[in-house]
C-alpha cells in the first residue's frame, strides 16, 4: 500500500522482461530514488556530524584545515567535554531542563488527560466547542506572548524561577497533548466503559481502571512530544531566567558559553551534542510511538 | 478490578462513599475535569494575550506602569525603518523557507513512501533535526557558517576551487538573510516530510491503478491523483508551518541576533530587543502585537486557499 510510486512500473518492467529493460529500471531506481534519498540524508545529518566531530577535536586541529583534514579527527581528545562538565555550571544547567521538563510533562499530561478524557468521554453541550477552543490556543505563538507573560510572571513573584516555565510550558503542551488523546480516546470503544458503568463502577473508577490503562499508548507518545517541546524551547526561559543557575540548556549555551570575540567552539559543541543527547536518546527509544503519533495526529 | 468482572449479581454492591458519589454527578465532574487545563490556559495565554494586546497601547517600561497613549506606539512603528526592515524579512523569510521546505519536504515524503529496505530506520534518521533543539542546531550551523572556518567555504575554496576567498555568510546582509533561511529550511524538512508521508498513505492504490490503466505517465499521475489529494493535509501543514516560521525567534536570535546592521530581524527578535532586553515593554508588545494580522491573514490565506472544496475533489475524481 506504500508502494505506490515504484510497484506498478516495477511490475510493467517485470512482465515485459528484457534483461537490457530490468537493468534500466533498477538504474533508474537509483537516480530517482536512492541518490536524492542519500542527498537527503547526507544532508538532513551533516550539521550533527560536525557538531560531534568538532566535540572531539583537539583545538590545534579545529582551526588548521591546512595540515589536518576537517572532516576526521586524529587525536581525539575529551577535553572539551571536561571543561564543560567541570569548569562550567553544565551539570546544574542540565538539571534544572531536566526539572523543567519533566515538571511541565507531568502537569500537562495531568491537564489534558483530564480535559480530553471530559471533551471526548464526558460529551456535554458545547464539547466541541470547548476542544476547537483548546486547539485554537496551539495557534498562539510564544513570540507574540512572551512580553505580557513576563509581566505576569513578575506579578507572581515568579520571575527568574524554573517555577515559571513549569507553569508557562504548558500554555503550548496542553492543546497538542489534548488534541493527540482525543483521537486516542475515540479510538477505546464505548462498550467497555458502559458495560462498567452498569456494573456500577464510578466515573472516576472507570477512567483509572479502563479508559487511562487503554490509552497508555497515547499517554506515552504525549508525554514524549511534551517532554521534547519542553527541552527545545527557548524565548519564555531566555526572557523569564536571568541567573546562571537557572538557566535551561539552551539559554545558558547560547548567553554564558557564548563571550567574547573567540568563540569556544570545540565547548560549545560539546554543549550543544550534549544538551541534545537527552532527547535524541529518549526519542530512539519511543520512535514508533512517535513517528505514528505525528502521522495519526495530523491525519485527523 | 472487581469492577469489570463482579463475581456474582447476589452480592451487595460496596456503596460509593459521598466523595465519589459527587463525581459521579456529571456536570461537576465535568467542571472538575476541564479546569486544570482551562485554568492553566487563561492564566498564562488568554490572559497575557489581553494584557499585550493592552500594553501595545501604552509606554509602560520595565519598573514602571505605563498609562494609555493611544495609537502612539503604532504611529511611531509605522515610522521606524528598523520596523519596516523586520516586516519585510520576516514575510521573506517565511516565504521562501516555506516553499523551500514543502517543495523539499514533499520530495523527500514521495521518496521515503517507496519501498526499500531500513525503511522504518531511514524514517527515524530523517526526523532527527526536527527533534533536536533548534538552538542547539543553530549553533552547530553557526559554526559552520564561521567566516574564517567554514566548511562549506573550505570545500568551495580548498577541495573544489570553485571559490578563491571565503564566503562572509553572516558578516554581509543578503548572505545572512539568505544563511538563516537556510538553517530554517533544513530544520523544518523532517516535519513536512513525515506529515506528508502519512497522507500519501491514505491515498488509495486503486486511484494509481485505474490510472495507470487509462495510459497516465508518472507526471499526470503526480498532477491529478496524489497533489490533489494531498491538498487537505497540505493546508493543514502549511498552515502551521507559516504560522510558526513567521514567529521564529530562536534560529535568528542564535545565529545573528538580528545583524548584520539589523538585517536579519524578525518582528519576534525586534519585539525582544525593545521588549525585554531594551525594557521598552510597551513598544516590544505593540511590535509583537502587530505579528498579529500578518497570522491571521496568513491562516485564512493557506486554509481557505488550499482546503477549498473543489480543489480536494480533484479532476481525477470527476
Amino acid at each position: 500500500m506504500t508502494d505506490v510510486a515504484a510497484g506498478p512500473t516495477n511490475t510493467n518492467v517485470g512482465s515485459a522482461t528484457p534483461d537490457t529493460m530490468a537493468w534500466d529500471s533498477r538504474a533508474r531506481r537509483v537516480m530517482m530514488i536512492y541518490l536524492p534519498l542519500s542527498c537527503f540524508v547526507l544532508i538532513l545529518l551533516f550539521p550533527f556530524y560536525w557538531m560531534a566531530i568538532t566535540s572531539f577535536k583537539p583545538n590545534a586541529e579545529l582551526l588548521n584545515y591546512k595540515e589536518h583534514n576537517p572532516f576526521w579527527i586524529s587525536s581525539p581528545t575529551l577535553a572539551h567535554i571536561k571543561h564543560l562538565l567541570f569548569n562550567t555550571a553544565y551539570p546544574t544547567w542540565l538539571k534544572t531542563t531536566m526539572f523543567v521538563a519533566v515538571g511541565s510533562t507531568f502537569l500537562s499530561l495531568f491537564a489534558s488527560t483530564l480535559a480530553a478524557y471530559a471533551i471526548e468521554r464526558l460529551r456535554f453541550r458545547g464539547s466541541p466547542y470547548v476542544g476547537l477552543g483548546i486547539y485554537l490556543a496551539y495557534l498562539v505563538p510564544p513570540s507574540i506572548l512572551f512580553i505580557p507573560l513576563a509581566t505576569v510572571i513578575v506579578q507572581f513573584g515568579l520571575f527568574d524561577s524554573p517555577m515559571a516555565l513549569i507553569l508557562v510550558y504548558p500554555t503550548f503542551l496542553v492543546p497538542f497533548c489534548t488534541w493527540l488523546l482525543i483521537g486516542y480516546f475515540k479510538s477505546i470503544p464505548y462498550e467497555l466503559e458502559e458495560c462498567a458503568l452498569v456494573d456500577g463502577a464510578t466515573r472516576l473508577q472507570i477512567l483509572r481502571r479502563i479508559t487511562l490503562p487503554l490509552a497508555v499508548p497515547g499517554l506515552i507518545s504525549a508525554g514524549i512530544f511534551s517532554f521534547t517541546l519542553s527541552w527545545n524551547e527557548f524565548i519564555y526561559a531566555l526572557a523569564f531566567i536571568q541567573s546562571g543557575a537557572n538557566k535551561t540548556v539552551p539559554v545558558a549555551i547560547l548567553t554564558e558559553l557564548v563571550t567574547g570575540d573567540v568563540y569556544q567552539w570545540g565547548a560549545l559543541m560539546a554543549g550543544s551534542l550534549l544538551g541534545s543527547l537527552p532527547v535524541a536518546l529518549f526519542y530512539s527509544l519511543f520512535v514508533d510511538y512517535y513517528v505514528s503519533s505525528l502521522t495519526g495526529a495530523v491525519k485527523e | 478490578m472487581s469492577v469489570t468482572t463482579l463475581p456474582s449479581r447476589g452480592v451487595a454492591l460496596r456503596q460509593p462513599g459521598w466523595l465519589a458519589r459527587l463525581f459521579d454527578y456529571k456536570p461537576f465532574l465535568i467542571v472538575m475535569c476541564l479546569t486544570p487545563a482551562i485554568g492553566l490556559l487563561t492564566v498564562f495565554l488568554t490572559y497575557p494575550l489581553g494584557l499585550g494586546v493592552w500594553l501595545a497601547f501604552t509606554d509602560t517600561t520595565i519598573g514602571q506602569r505605563g498609562i494609555f497613549i493611544g495609537l502612539e506606539n503604532f504611529q511611531y512603528l509605522w515610522t521606524d525603518p528598523l520596523w519596516w526592515g523586520a516586516v519585510f524579512y520576516s514575510v521573506f523569510y517565511t516565504a521562501i523557507a516555506t516553499f523551500g521546505k514543502f517543495a523539499l519536504g514533499f520530495w523527500l515524503a514521495l521518496l521515503l513512501n517507496n519501498h526499500f529496505p531500513l525503511k522504518s530506520l531511514l524514517r527515524a534518521i530523517v526526523l532527527l533535526p526536527w527533534i533536536v533543539p533548534t538552538v542547539l542546531s543553530a549553533l552547530a550551523f553557526w559554526w559552520i557558517y564561521d567566516p574564517q572556518f567554514s566548511i562549506i567555504s573550505y570545500l568551495l575554496v580548498d577541495v573544489l576551487h570553485i571559490r578563491s576567498t571565503n564566503i562572509d555568510f553572516l558578516g554581509t546582509p543578503w548572505p545572512a538573510r539568505f544563511s538563516l533561511i537556510a538553517a530554517n529550511i533544513w530544520r523544518g524538512i523532517p516535519f513536512v516530510a513525515i506529515s506528508l508521508l502519512a497522507g500519501l498513505q491514505t491515498i488509495s492504490p486503486s486511484l494509481y491503478e485505474a490510472a495507470m490503466l487509462d495510459g497516465a505517465s508518472a507526471w499526470q499521475r503526480f498532477r491529478y491523483i496524489t497533489f490533489p489529494m494531498m491538498m487537505p493535509i497540505l493546508a493543514i501543514v502549511m498552515t502551521f508551518s507559516i504560522i510558526f516560521t513567521f514567529t521564529d525567534f530562536q534560529l535568528v536570535y542564535a545565529i545573528t541576533r538580528g545583524g548584520p546592521v539589523n538585517s536579519t530581524h524578525l518582528l519576534a527578535t525586534l519585539a525582544f530587543q525593545r521588549g525585554i532586553a531594551g525594557g521598552e515593554l510597551g513598544e516590544g508588545a505593540a511590535i509583537a502585537v502587530s505579528m498579529i494580522p500578518f497570522l491571521v491573514f496568513a491562516t485564512l490565506f493557506s486554509y481557505f486557499g488550499l482546503a477549498r472544496r473543489k480543489w480536494q475533489q480533484g479532476e481525477a475524481n470527476d
